[in-house]
């Protein structure tokens, strides 16, 4: 898994990207209410605009960490966004893309480097 | 002697416990209030109608046959439903209401009467004009009190609401640029501690919205204004007062700057309350700026409405302004209604019909009450009133800008919480166990855990004190009484309410129980 | 001055407090070039008495739509209020309150508002009423805007029967944002022509029922037009006291209802404030403008209400909120939902109905006069007429019989080449004797 400092996280399966924010996010957000994800087929840039999830307080945008083409977005969350507290490494991802080039996520920080830079906050 | 021990006692007992609930879910005097849909009258009315030919065959199938779902209550039962209602309110009537940038004034019950006089309330917008000689006269009289008091050549009454004066300042703006061929001015700057409203319109009316940064004692950073200035910005939008209850010291090289790259200069006028009668803001270089009747002018909040929003525009801006307005000659009053046969490069309509005449009303009867020296008199006092709270709770809490005067509200932030477990939403909620509402919380944006308190100019000393004796007691209760401010409140109608179960499973209107 | 509650002694206290001189010392901030020395040039207050004679000496120049035999709508309708609405929403803790932020100290109005959107999602037959808007024109000008962001569109058909003043709102606000506005010519049977104006592009399609001629028009089929075309339906209504009696536009295949609650509650105002209605399918709620109210519990389990789904308000979303509104037309909207409760649903069908056979004697009795021709084929409360001259000059003469005729279309929209096109309503305020005198000062007046 690899990480950014807008605090989404990237898990890669083949080409595919498995998208969502780090619990560190989750915590400082709140209860999340309402997310926002993609509709499949969308071409994403990474640092554009991926997702938005909403909470009671505050709408926050979520950017694509990497480049390419949406697949798959997490439809169990319009019913539960409280998945995005409970488990934001996990079932609460938010969208899958196929990955463009797998340079993007190499040059992403690790977990090591993702706690160290939490550290600095 | 006669021994009388029959009858009532008459003291009280001591009570077993405070902790006390009904059977009934009612506390004491204030019931516990069911839903209108939930009274069973549907087959019920409170209102008895001529009888008429009930026959609608004309309209065939246009005509609805399922049941729309409306109850229905008898007139005793709909008096007793909303005053129950009421009562879990509170109001300026009851207490200080010490909302920032909100205003919450007394709202003089003269100018109720006068709204309701049936020549103003029964009053038909397209009655024909010779018809509504004294609405036009009235329109005309509280413009040129508007135009007089902020030294601007013209007004546009129509806007509904602060918000939608904003709207009406900008397309003035931007119908101006277009005029003058300047279309591809794209960028409105909009300082950090803006209204969300003044992004929200310039991006509401397709304009790029850039941020100016604020200086450290709380104003506009000039440096960063001369910096974002350019010939692509269309407007820069300022409050003046601010939104941390502060003059803008540098306004007049504000507008200067702005003037300098062709830009115009917009006021959110939400504060001119601090500064009528005292300041003209056509003598600092505005080139628009919306007046709330709501605010300044004290025409009842409502709830949340209405409003009233007129624009005061410069010479530069004032041929631009929107449809209607009032015009008067030898045969009198007259509007013009429509910019086809007129002179004129008007950007449209705002609103069907004139504006808010109901406010209007009031508003002028307002400005006859004070005068020139009472207006004068309204921002001293409303001033004075901010600086005695921010003088008497600064040793408590902390001041966000210390040095030097506030204007009409006194901003304070969180620093000394810090460590007490309480937050700036703890704060508020333990003043409402205390009788007050609580002053506008994290607004400004950029103060942290902002608290801002805005006693405005209708409030005694004696109640000013009171209110501030309450926060200081309870500023002075945070250590080792923290369960008061994390519980809090404890003796309003509910307890804290549930806003992230509201927003995440969404119940916007009653539904019968499947 | 009786609203300022200092005196002299207290301000020269409380500047003691605040350890400053005078005054002047708290505007130090103010620019010395903009320092005003003294009053401006306007008269020095006044008492009661004299506000009161000068605000009833403008009044005293109006004629109050209720003086006599009246017959203006196009847009604003002179209805009978129940003296209750006026008693319950001067009561301080209704006038005289917020918006709603704190809602453990705000259940009144919140409870309120959450009956108010049920009830406006019932009558217009949607799902989600918001709580409220400025009236109905900046109500339809923002549903125009929604459906734009929800089809990522930027063609808009508007109705020739749409009124001309939402039809200028609209275009106002449509142009600003760089949103193209199609106004199909102005017909008294307008509605049925936007079929043929929708397509691929088309974000959405405005319909009035009944429109600005008095027309009611079933629009089953232009909903599904425009569904097929993937644009959204919006339905207008001026006249909201024709939905106790036709079919609503949610019935009718509406993704948006927008409307003017004015006829309940709120009364003429020379034509504010009032109230906009607004109205959506459940799907659209997170595109909706303006404030919602929804249920929730407290933290003792029991019911109460709040302001939420606030992440689409300016407030919060600054520069990419759905609207940039904030005050809306809270006040109104507890007039119209009173004066709603009242009514009920029989109290509304019947109030209809009575409307509805007004307008028909009326226009029974002005069919008989020379040279007039009737032209609404279908109508609620309102119709127009083609008189034989312009349509101004007969409306002036009568003034001298102490009757107000109606609205010159041309009034409304001088663009039009309607002249001659008079606008008439009836209400239950509308008597026999109004429109037996009405017919009979035209016959008079009108030479065919």
């Amino acid at each position: 898994m690899r990480f950014t400092k807008d605090h989404e996280w990237v898990a890669l399966d083949g080409d595919v990207a498995t998208i969502g924010i780090t619990a560190y996010a989750a915590e400082q957000l709140g209860d999340v209410v309402f997310v926002e994800t993609p509709e499949p087929g969308k071409t994403v840039k990474a640092g554009e605009g991926l997702a938005v999830v909403e909470s009671v307080k505050a709408a926050s945008d979520v950017y694509a960490p990497v480049s390419g083409e949406v697949i798959e977005a997490n439809e169990a969350l319009s019913g539960a966004p409280e998945t995005v507290n409970d488990q934001p490494e996990g079932a609460g991802w938010f969208a899958r893309v196929r990955l463009a080039d797998k340079a993007q996520y190499e040059s992403l920080m690790d977990r090591a480097a993702y706690d160290a830079f939490l550290e600095t906050l | 002697m006669s021994l009388n021990n029959v009858g009532r006692p008459t003291r009280p007992t001591p009570a077993a416990s405070t902790a006390h609930t009904s059977l009934t879910g009612a506390r004491g005097l204030l019931q516990d209030e069911a839903l209108i849909f939930e009274m069973g009258g549907w087959d019920k009315t409170g209102v008895d109608l001529a009888p008429a030919d009930l026959d609608a065959s004309d309209l065939g199938d246009l005509v609805r046959t399922a049941p729309i779902g409306l109850p229905g209550l008898s007139e005793p039962e709909t008096v007793r439903h909303y005053v129950r209602l009421s009562q879990k309110n509170h109001a300026i009537d009851l207490a200080l209401y010490p909302l920032g940038s909100c205003t919450m004034k007394h709202n003089p019950r003269l100018n109720e009467k006068l709204a309701r006089l049936p020549g103003f309330a029964d009053l038909h917008p397209m009655s024909p004009v010779s018809t509504v000689q004294g609405a036009l006269a009235l329109m005309d009289r509280l413009a040129h009190w508007l135009k007089t008091m902020t030294a601007m050549p013209a007004v546009a009454l129509s806007p509904k609401a602060g918000a939608h004066g904003e709207l009406c300042g900008l397309l003035t703006i931007k119908a101006a640029h277009e005029a003058k061929g300047q279309s591809h001015r794209r960028i409105v700057l909009v300082p950090t501690s803006a209204h969300g409203t003044n992004p929200a319109t310039a991006a509401f009316v397709g304009y790029d919205v850039a941020e100016i940064a604020q200086t450290e004692d709380g104003r506009v950073d000039l440096a960063d204004l001369e910096a974002k200035l350019s010939t692509d910005v269309a407007a820069i939008m300022v409050t003046n007062p601010n939104t941390c209850g502060l003059f803008e010291r540098d306004i007049i090289e504000i507008a200067r700057l702005t003037h300098a790259v062709g830009a115009y200069f917009y006021c959110d006028g939400a504060n001119f309350n601090a500064i009528v009668g005292r300041v003209r803001p056509g003598d600092l270089g505005v080139d628009a700026m919306h007046i709330n009747l709501h605010k300044t002018f004290s025409t009842p909040h409502g709830g949340g409405g209405p409003g009233a929003g007129p624009v005061v525009l410069s010479e530069a801006l004032a041929p631009f302004a929107p449809a209607p307005w009032v015009v008067s000659d030898s045969k009198g009053f007259r509007l013009v209604e429509d910019t086809v046969d007129e002179a004129s490069a008007g950007f449209g309509r705002m609103v069907a019909f004139h504006g808010q005449m109901g406010m209007f009303v009031r508003a002028y009867a307002y400005m006859l009450s004070h005068g020139a020296d009472g207006l004068r008199q309204v921002a001293e006092d409303a001033v004075l009133n901010a600086n005695y709270v921010k003088a008497r709770l600064s040793g408590a809490m902390s001041a966000a800008f210390p040095d030097g005067p506030c204007m009409h509200e006194a901003l304070f932030d969180d620093h000394w919480l810090e460590g007490s477990g309480i937050t700036t939403l703890d704060f508020a909620k333990a003043m409402i166990d205390e009788g007050f509402h609580p002053m506008t919380m994290y607004f400004p944006l950029v103060v942290h855990g902002a608290m801002l308190i805005e006693p405005t100019e209708t409030e005694s000393l004696q109640e000013l004190d009171r209110f501030c004796d309450a926060l200081l007691a309870l500023a002075a209760a945070r250590a080792g009484d923290v369960e008061r401010f994390t519980g809090a409140p404890y003796l309003a109608p509910l307890k804290r309410l549930d806003e992230t179960l509201a927003a995440r499973k969404p119940k916007l209107r009653w539904l019968a129980e499947a | 001055m009786r609203y300022l509650p200092l005196t002299p002694a207290d301000r020269t206290r409380m500047l003691g407090v605040i350890g400053v001189d005078s005054i002047d010392d708290l505007f130090a901030d103010v620019p010395a070039a903009a320092r005003l020395s003294g009053p401006v040039d306007l008269p020095y207050h006044a008492g009661e008495l004299e506000v009161e004679r000068e605000l009833a000496g403008l009044a005293a120049l109006n004629r109050p739509a209720g003086a006599g035999p009246f017959f203006c709508g196009a847009g604003a309708y002179k209805h009978h209020v129940p003296a209750t609405v006026d008693h319950i929403i001067q009561r301080s803790e209704f006038l005289t309150s917020y918006t709603p932020y704190q809602p453990e100290i705000a259940q009144g109005t919140l409870q309120v508002l959450f009956e108010f959107q049920t009830q406006v999602a019932a009558l217009t037959g949607m799902d989600v009423a918001n709580a409220s808007m400025y009236d109905g024109s900046t109500a339809c000008a923002e549903a125009v805007m929604m459906a734009q962001r929800v089809t990522r569109r930027n063609k808009s058909v508007l109705s020739g029967g749409v009124h001309p003043h939402y039809a200028a709102v609209t275009q106002t606000i449509a142009h600003a944002e760089g949103m193209d506005i199609v106004r199909l010519p102005v017909a008294v049977d307008a509605e049925a022509d936007v079929l043929a104006a929708i397509d691929a592009d088309t974000a959405c399609v405005v319909v009035q029922t009944p429109n600005v001629f008095g027309t009611v028009t079933d629009v089953t089929k232009i909903a599904e037009a425009a569904h097929a075309a993937g644009a959204l339906l919006i339905v207008v209504t001026t006249e909201v006291v024709s939905l106790g009696l036709l079919k609503s536009p949610g019935e009718m295949g509406a993704d948006i209802t927008v409307a003017e609650g004015q006829s309940i509650g709120v009364g003429l105002n020379f034509g504010g404030p009032y109230v906009g209605l607004f109205a959506v399918r459940e799907k659209f709620v997170r595109q909706m403008p303006g404030r919602l109210c929804g249920e929730t519990l407290d933290a003792e389990g029991r019911r109460g209400f709040v302001l939420t789904l606030s992440t689409r308000e300016q407030h919060i979303r600054r520069e990419k909120a759905t609207s940039n509104i904030c005050t809306n037309s809270g006040l109104c909207a507890l007039a119209f939902s009173i004066h709603m409760s009242l009514l009920g649903e029989r109290g509304l069908r019947d109030l209809a109905l009575l409307n509805h056979s007004r307008a028909r004697q009326l226009r029974a009795a002005l069919a008989d006069v020379p040279g007039f021709e009737i032209l609404t084929p279908r109508f609620f409360n309102e119709f127009a007429i083609r008189l034989p001259q312009d349509a101004g000059a007969p409306v002036e003469a009568l003034l001298a019989d102490g009757i107000v005729a109606g609205v010159p279309f041309a009034r409304l929209d001088p663009g039009a080449g309607l002249e001659n096109v008079l606008l008439v309503t009836a209400t239950e305020t509308t008597s026999e004797a109004d429109i037996a005198a009405f017919a009979e000062a035209l016959k008079g007046r009108v030479s065919a």
